[in-house]
């Protein structure tokens, strides 16, 4: 049982900060996890005071406070501008939209969970978080980065010419992913790149580059050939919802949906 | 500490530790409407609004809702009537233990969605677990009631 | 018929909808002391020492129980009537632990921070024992899990704790072997279904008092009223006299919540304090120290000649009661009796089978009540057989199925009065469109979508046990107050029992009071469970309302001044047909009240030397991801033979909800233990029950037959339409892709693999 001696709504950030350096300290989420734990906290912070629960897009990035609900992830006009459906499609499975609508963007990426559908989705993005003391570094370095008593402030997605792919599996529709994962393909420095996100694996996601040119009339053997070698990136292991086998054959389907509808999307615009 | 916050349109005023949870106050100060049925955010039956929007009073500390505005099913007696009576006419209350948390999230969600369909009403409805009824009479109640308020805003 | 037959409300429906507070926490004094159980963490051991002063010391703490404080008087949890075919094998609190889970201490504190604190303050030392773990290894194991001396099995139902068997029986009729022999083609399989939850959305809980007479009262969650006031008689070792048992409304049982799975706990430490006391299980609790499904294996073999008639089936069903017997004698027996006589023309039939005590949390009764896990193997085996033949298996069944007049040897000898089972397989093939979609279609993007089918009956109440009695009285004003011990769940019971009873005495429904049951004021009802409330407890409101008719016209004539023979109640008024002079019902209720020598009031009670079974047919259509294994499940079809109708609303809803259970059986429930027999499945994150975009779309429809035995032609529906969906579902998936499993659940990794 999680127990909590003080609760302190914090008017500023350094304040938060401050507090946060105490040892039995912790930074408040939404609730949805911290509370099915059983860690003695001596003091909690609550930061939703502090303006963190916008998305503002800017002509370069958007910026999501850390306080923003899962559920302004799933509606927000913008992003799906830029991304179609599928940054919608990655947090629309989570329990229910009571749920989403208390879970935070915020907590879900400095959670870290292995089972994170918005981690496994951002990360194949050109995301960024900003920490309060730590600086604006990118997800894949945070994700791997030790545990501290840092806070994360926002994450920033940095706008450019790329395509998003989330797709997931799982049990029942609103069960954790029995696997997940994003595909973003799109120019960097002028070359054509791959990013490939799997999560749930059950371990964490993690993120895999691959420089492609592919073409849009590839055979589909020769795509397959793909995603395999991507699906190959990844280690799997198993749990109650499936095997490292399965996974592993999950990844590969998964990715190679993923790229043939971004190719085949291409060869829309193409015409 | 001291927790200020209005519930159901009247200023309420509780002690709280900092661990106390939203839907034990809420239960202690009456609104038993409010249910706890399963501690992990899964059932949606301790479904509260929390300045209008959905949430789980069973993951929410009651700290936190300091100055904001708390709603269960008993401040929305009216709507729950009319909505429960579609309900009721097609048996689909059965236990009712899930009926205050499904009701409130159904409301809440004819607020916000404008002639939901069928996936949309499904999928809004999700995070509301029910055991008795298989969830096609809740459906049934839903689509007539949303016919029902579609006839009264038109006379 | 005016009122029964009709969509009505539920009489409670408008507290319910508007969140009132009727339920067991709703209704616990605000002073109760908080109780909560301290668990095992190993699946056998013995307790060595248990040191309670760091704990005892925490301030707010009213007592801390152990097994030293437990009377030396085993007794089981399963509410069924004296005397029980489950044994005796529990105490309260044991020196003897049997599963991860089992109760070792008891804590009552003035709050819940009080008790969890003095919880983790109580040390025990433990002697870690080997368990017996794997069902399949359990008989004759030289790991014994009862072996007490004072264990105790009050029926003759096979059961030696010597050998850890609960139960062992053998049933048949003809030559088995023989005809099997004969068979052109004969299926041998093995099926298995794991434990289940029932998952009601109320966890388990009970609250308990010292009334003004010193007595105890109980305040509980419970299917099963009186059984809960003789085993706490027993388990307390008080008089029954001493008890009184309150149910209010419930939020769920299904099954669940006919054990007494809560209710010992608070009622000790009331006894001992005189305290009130309650108990809420946290959603945990419900799932680690509960009463689930039993776990069945079952082997069927099913004979069939060249024309596709089969001649025989024979069934071997091992089932695993856990660490407890509760209703292990029983639920076994459905498996079998409950499968194979849906088939006709079996020349013979065997039904043996052997039922273990292993180190996993207690079964218990879960809607189906093992006739779900034996219809899942025997339905199952008879698609493969269908598969074997080359025939459809609709008309393998309609070639097979019992038909209306056949005798079921397998059933009890017992006849099918009323079945209808032949129109509900034609409705059910037209709803789905069975036609033309069997067996499959390939929907040209990557899917697969497949039907399948299955047949299943249930019974009507526990023939020549089960017993209601009924009381209804005429107030002032002519209104009825109808008095039963059934208890309703949320499944309607006060409002259909009202309706016959409106139906009866020719009144309206507003014109009957129902009361909810306590012990010391409801008549005798042995409980709401068997499916039994609409068949048993409805004959007892037919027949009190036929005495109640007579009394009322006695009444009348009497208050006319006339003789018997000569008048006639409509419901309204005693009429005296000689004069037409009439005296109406609420002027008999009034006048009842003042000089008079005979209560208007009236008690019958029924049981039923048979339980007709209902009957259903269940088709469902999936759709496969031919990659992944995915399975959506797109529409399920279901006809429902329940005799007669008495609330469509309320029955339509029963048979999806029950649907909705099957479906979550067949695909996504599964009760995960570790090698240490920790459960895994501890909560809804694990534990997956269907939400509402997991059960595709359910359609109901009933063809009724008329059962000559039951109130207005009904008989039951509660349990019937829970067992359909899996054996329905995985021959959809065998139809669809050519893969069968024969393990629930039916997840995406095993039609994959079945694929590969």
């Amino acid at each position: 049982m999680l127990t909590i001696n003080h609760y302190i709504k914090a008017k500023t950030l350094e304040e938060a900060y401050e507090l946060n350096q105490a040892r039995n300290a912790r930074i408040m989420g939404g609730m949805m996890w911290m509370r099915l734990g059983n860690a003695k906290v001596q003091t909690i912070i609550d930061i939703s005071g502090l303006g963190l629960d916008q998305i503002e897009e800017t002509e370069h990035v958007f910026r999501i406070g850390a306080m923003c609900s899962l559920r302004q992830l799933e509606l927000h006009e913008g992003l799906k501008e830029m991304y179609g459906d599928a940054i919608a499609e990655s947090v629309r499975h989570i329990v229910g939209v009571q749920f989403r609508n208390q879970a935070t963007v915020g907590g879900s990426i400095y959670g870290r969970f292995g089972f994170s559908d918005v981690l496994t989705c951002l990360l194949a993005l050109d995301t960024f978080v900003e920490l309060y003391d730590g600086g604006t570094i990118r997800l894949s370095e945070f994700v791997n980065k030790k545990r501290d008593k840092d806070i994360l402030v926002s994450i920033i997605i940095r706008k450019s010419d790329r395509k998003l792919r989330y797709s997931s599996v799982r049990r029942t529709k609103t069960d954790f992913p029995v696997l997940s994962c994003a595909v973003v393909t799109g120019p960097v420095h002028g070359k054509e790149t791959w990013y490939f996100s799997v999560g749930a694996r059950p371990m964490k996601a993690a993120v895999l580059e691959k420089e492609w040119e592919i073409p849009e009339d590839l055979k589909e053997e020769e795509l397959a050939g793909y995603a395999k070698e991507a699906a190959a990136g990844f280690t799997y292991g198993t749990n109650m919802r499936g095997s490292a086998g399965y996974r592993r054959h999950l990844a590969e389907v998964l990715i190679l949906r993923a790229m043939r509808s971004i190719l085949a999307d291409r060869t829309q615009e193409g015409k | 500490m001291e927790v200020k916050f209005i519930l159901n349109g009247k200023q309420a005023c509780v002690e709280a530790a900092g661990d106390t949870i939203l839907l034990d106050v809420l239960r202690e100060l009456g609104c038993h409407s409010v249910k706890c049925g399963c501690e992990t955010t899964n059932c949606g039956l301790c479904t509260v609004w929390i300045d209008g929007k959905s949430r789980l009073s069973c993951s929410i500390l009651a700290a936190s809702v300091e100055g904001q505005e708390v709603t269960t099913l008993e401040g929305v007696k009216e709507e729950a009537e009319e909505f429960g009576t579609f309900l009721a006419n097609e048996g689909a209350e059965q236990c009712g233990f899930c009926s205050p948390g499904f009701i409130m999230n159904v409301l809440s969600m004819v607020r916000e969605l404008e002639d939901p369909d069928t996936e949309e009403i499904k999928e809004y409805l999700a995070g509301n677990l029910c055991r008795c009824t298989g969830y096609m009479g809740q459906l049934r109640a839903i689509r007539k009631y949303l016919q029902w308020k579609k006839e009264e805003v038109r006379s | 018929m005016r009122v029964v037959n009709q969509p009505v409300p539920k009489v409670d429906s408008q507290a319910l909808v508007t969140g009132k507070g009727v339920y067991t926490d709703d209704l616990a004094p605000a002073d109760c002391l908080i109780v909560k159980v301290l668990r095992s963490p190993h699946a056998h051991a013995l307790i060595k020492d248990i040191n309670l002063t760091r704990a005892e010391a925490v301030p707010g703490i009213e007592c801390i129980l152990t097994y030293k404080d437990c009377p030396d008087r085993r007794f089981t949890m399963a509410g069924q009537t004296y005397p029980e075919p489950s044994p005796y094998d529990r105490l309260i609190l044991e020196q003897r632990v049997r599963f991860v889970g089992d109760a070792v201490a008891i804590i009552a504190g003035e709050s819940k921070e009080a008790v969890s604190k003095a919880m983790k303050l109580i040390k025990v030392k433990y002697e870690v024992l080997e368990p017996v773990l794997d069902f399949r290894k359990a008989k004759d194991n030289p790991v014994l899990v009862h072996p007490e001396e004072n264990w105790k099995s009050l029926c003759p139902v096979g059961a030696d704790n010597k050998r850890n068997l609960c139960a062992h029986e053998e049933d048949s009729q003809g030559d088995i072997e023989a005809v099997l022999a004969d068979c052109e083609y004969v299926i041998d399989r093995t099926y298995h279904t794991k434990a289940n939850q029932q998952a009601m959305m109320e966890t388990f809980r009970t609250c308990t008092y010292l009334d003004t007479y010193g007595r105890l009262n109980i305040l509980s969650s419970t299917q099963i009223p009186f059984h809960v006031r003789r085993i706490l008689a027993t388990a307390l070792d008080v008089p029954k006299s001493k008890i009184r048992v309150i149910k209010p409304r419930i939020g769920g049982g299904f099954g669940a919540k006919q054990t007494v799975v809560t209710e010992v706990y608070p009622a000790l430490v009331t006894w001992k304090t005189g305290k009130p006391a309650k108990i809420i299980y946290t959603r945990e609790e419900s799932f680690i120290a509960s009463s689930p499904r039993h776990e069945m294996e079952v082997h069927v073999r099913v004979g069939a000649d060249k024309a596709g008639i089969i001649k025989g089936i024979d069934v071997y069903t091992l089932s695993n009661t856990g660490a407890f017997g509760e209703h292990g004698p029983t639920t076994v027996g459905l498996s079998g009796h409950k499968s194979i006589p849906l088939y006709g023309k079996a020349e013979a039939f065997r039904f043996v089978y052997d039922v273990v005590y292993t180190n996993v949390m207690s079964a218990g009764a879960y809607r189906g009540y093992g006739a779900t896990q034996g219809i899942f193997a025997v339905e199952s085996a008879v698609n493969e057989l269908a598969a074997k033949l080359g025939m459809d298996p609709v008309t393998l069944r309609e070639l097979n199925m019992v038909k209306e007049g056949q005798k079921m040897p397998a059933y009890y000898g017992e006849t099918a009065n009323s079945c209808a089972l032949d129109r509900c397989l034609k409705r059910a093939k037209e709803m789905i469109d069975w036609d033309n979609k069997y067996p499959c279609r390939d929907m040209g993007n990557g899917k697969v979508r497949g039907v399948g089918v299955a047949m299943a009956m249930q019974g009507s109440g526990i023939s020549a046990v089960d017993t209601a009695s009924v009381g209804i009285r005429v107030n002032d004003d002519g209104f009825y107050s109808l008095m039963i011990g059934a208890t309703d769940m949320g499944t309607g019971c006060d409002t259909i029992l009202a309706q016959m009873a409106a139906e009866c005495l020719e009144c309206e429904l507003e014109d009957i009071i129902v009361h909810g049951v306590d012990t010391d004021s409801s008549p005798y009802d042995c409980g709401s469970y068997a499916s039994s409330t609409t068949y048993v407890t409805g004959m007892a409101v037919v027949k009190t309302c036929e005495t109640l008719r007579e009394k009322i016209c006695a009444r009348g004539a009497a208050y006319l001044g006339c003789s018997l023979e000569d008048v006639e109640f409509d419901g309204e008024k005693v009429l005296d047909l000689k004069n037409g002079r009439s005296i109406s019902r609420a002027d008999i209720g009034n006048r009842v009240m003042c000089n008079n020598e005979q209560a208007l009031y009236a008690s019958e009670a029924f049981t039923s030397p048979v339980s007709p079974p209902p009957f259903m047919v269940g088709m469902a259509e999936v759709e496969i991801d031919k990659e992944t294994g995915q399975l959506e499940l797109i529409d399920y079809a279901a006809v429902v033979d329940c005799g007669t109708v008495v609330n469509p609303n309320l029955a339509r809803i029963q048979t999806e909800g029950g649907i909705a259970q099957g479906i979550g059986m067949a695909l996504y429930e599964d009760i995960v233990y570790n090698e240490k027999g920790k459960n895994y499945s501890n909560s809804f994150m694990q534990y997956k029950i269907p939400s509402r975009l997991d059960v595709g779309d359910i359609w109901v429809e009933f063809e009724s037959s008329y059962e000559p035995t039951g109130p207005f032609g009904a008989k039951s529906i509660g349990e019937i339409v829970i067992n359909t969906p899996p054996p329905a579902i995985a021959n959809a998936v065998q139809n669809a892709t050519g893969v069968i499993v024969r393990e629930l659940p039916i997840d995406a990794e095993k039609i994959y693999r079945g694929m590969r």
